[in-house]
């Protein structure tokens, strides 16, 4: 059973004229991982406000089609209802901190808190996260004072505190160096594994959607242009006319046959997916 | 709560007494609370208002002729002199209780304390995130000021230099203030925050019967001292 099914979901932000997605439709079961990627504008974060319930419930606006969070329209939930089904992560670490708490303890079990938990399932649930998160080290540290990767797990851990049964991405690796972006990758794969959690993963960096999705699916205009198998479509010739940039192993195997060679030959099975 | 009684005390009460007695509280809390040098930039940060005081009902409080000594054309009254003491001390001792409040009581354990006794998490997050939007927002303004200057801005120099200077400071500043508010509120809504549950203490504060006592006796006594005095039934000197 799905976890997030979108069907035709069409949404326009208030005042504006235009839909900043059209008629957009995808589903994602338990303990699947889902990449979109797409050109800047392309209406990907926009996608994820829906697909987490925020648009329109949080921010306003208007939508159309259908957006089931858990079997329940997006609608019909509050945001704290829906926070509880479908966490979101958004690229900037530093508005993803409430900016009230002291420790990175703290911070992750504001939540949970939130949620009238007890104190034994908020201890667990914190640990739980930190784990997962690989924060541990960082428990009793500010967390106005940690760097960007750091923050960006502890935002991640923060979340995934909440046991959503989805979890919508959105760049969350943007203000990353390659070794953070690894450690938001290593975290999201355990947490697909170990908890059956649906990811939603918005990432103009493909190698990333490489490692981790079983699907992706490339939005232009608003509009869904292709879903299909990871490999399929991040092989796609077509990706860089949409402006996504295709993974490393893909533009390499490419230089290699424009050169007359033969990939598997020169690269091996090394490149390759 | 001693800094609160305090600091009640000496702005309500007029007089020697309350404003001396205070002073004298916030001395021993300051040496038992061992807050030394800590406590130092408060201190100094009351000197410039305190000179102001003191200048100001010294030389030209109103109707007063009893002249102590004279510089140039202004002349020191001693009705001045005294007005100027009392309200010194009684600034002096307010400052610094607040300031004991300050330097004893982290704001993370107040606001805990006070959503523990039925203080709403909004109000309680609003208190919170005021205090620590502070800090923030002043790095930000570095920030802005220092990308700003490395485009050729020049902030500093003549007046009319760091007043053109501010417009395009303010801008940025205040977009993106309001740009993190938009993002901070969904990601507050994604974690719960409007939900209407009551919230587990996770930060248990040791509160035992005799403080319990002490306070509420501290807390009384002041509000007496307090009628009494603006009623008329105490004349403190």
């Amino acid at each position: 059973m799905s976890v997030l099914a979108l069907a035709g979901a069409r949404y326009q932000y208030a005042g504006a004229t235009d839909w900043a997605i059209d008629g957009i439709s995808m589903e994602i079961a338990a303990g699947e991982v889902v990449g979109v990627c797409g050109a800047n504008d392309a209406g990907k974060s926009t996608l994820c406000l829906v697909a987490a319930g925020l648009a329109p419930g949080s921010i306003g606006g208007r939508l159309e089609g259908s957006v089931l969070i858990g079997g329940t329209a997006s609608r019909e939930l509050t945001p704290y209802a829906a926070a509880e089904r479908c966490g979101i992560l958004f690229q900037n670490a530093s508005t993803q901190l409430t900016g009230t708490t002291t420790t990175v303890w703290e911070e992750i079990a504001f939540g949970p808190r939130n949620l009238g938990l007890g104190l034994a399932a908020i201890v667990e649930r914190v640990e739980w996260a930190m784990g997962l998160a690989q924060v541990g080290h960082l428990v009793d540290r500010q967390p106005d004072r940690l760097s960007g990767g750091q923050a960006q797990l502890v935002a991640l851990a923060s979340v995934i505190a909440m046991r959503p049964a989805v979890l919508v991405l959105d760049e969350p690796t943007s203000q990353l160096d390659p070794a953070g972006t690894r450690l938001i990758g290593q975290t999201l794969a355990a947490l697909a594994r170990d908890s059956g959690t649906a990811l939603l993963i918005v990432e103009h960096k493909t190698d990333l959607l490489d490692e981790l999705c079983q699907r992706v699916a490339v939005v232009n205009r608003g509009r869904l242009v292709l879903e299909g198998p990871a490999t399929t479509v991040l092989e796609d010739s077509r990706l860089e006319e949409w402006g996504v940039e295709a993974p490393s192993r893909v533009r390499l195997a490419a230089a290699v046959r424009a050169r007359g060679l033969d990939p598997q030959t020169v690269l091996g099975a090394g490149p390759e997916r | 709560m001693i800094a609160l009684c305090t600091a009640a005390l000496a702005f309500v009460l007029r007089g020697w007494l309350a404003p001396i007695v205070a002073l004298a509280v916030v001395g021993a809390t300051v040496a038992g609370a061992r807050l030394g040098r800590s406590f130092v930039p408060f201190v100094l940060a009351t000197i410039p208002l305190l000179i102001s005081i003191v200048l100001i009902n010294s030389f030209l409080y109103p109707g007063a002729h009893d002249t102590v000594f004279t510089i140039g054309p202004f002349r020191a009254t001693a009705t001045g002199l005294t007005v100027a003491g009392q309200a010194s001390l009684r600034i002096l001792a307010f400052a610094l209780s607040v300031a004991v409040f300050a330097l004893t009581t982290p704001t993370d354990d107040l606001l805990a304390d006070l959503e523990r006794r039925g203080l709403g998490r909004r109000a309680s997050f609003v208190v919170g995130a005021a205090i620590q939007t502070i800090p923030r927002l002043a790095a930000r303004a570095g920030e802005i000021a220092d990308s700003q200057r490395a485009r050729g801005l020049d902030t500093q120099g003549s007046l009319w230099r760091r007043v053109r200077g501010v417009v395009p400071l303010a801008a940025p500043m205040i977009s993106g203030a309001l740009s993190e508010v938009e993002e901070r509120t969904m990601a507050l809504e994604a974690r719960a925050f409007s939900a209407p549950t009551r919230r587990a203490t996770i930060r248990p504060m040791p509160d035992d019967p005799a403080e319990r006592l002490l306070r509420w006796a501290l807390g009384l006594a002041t509000i007496v001292l307090i009628a009494a005095t603006v009623t008329g039934h105490l004349a403190l000197p």
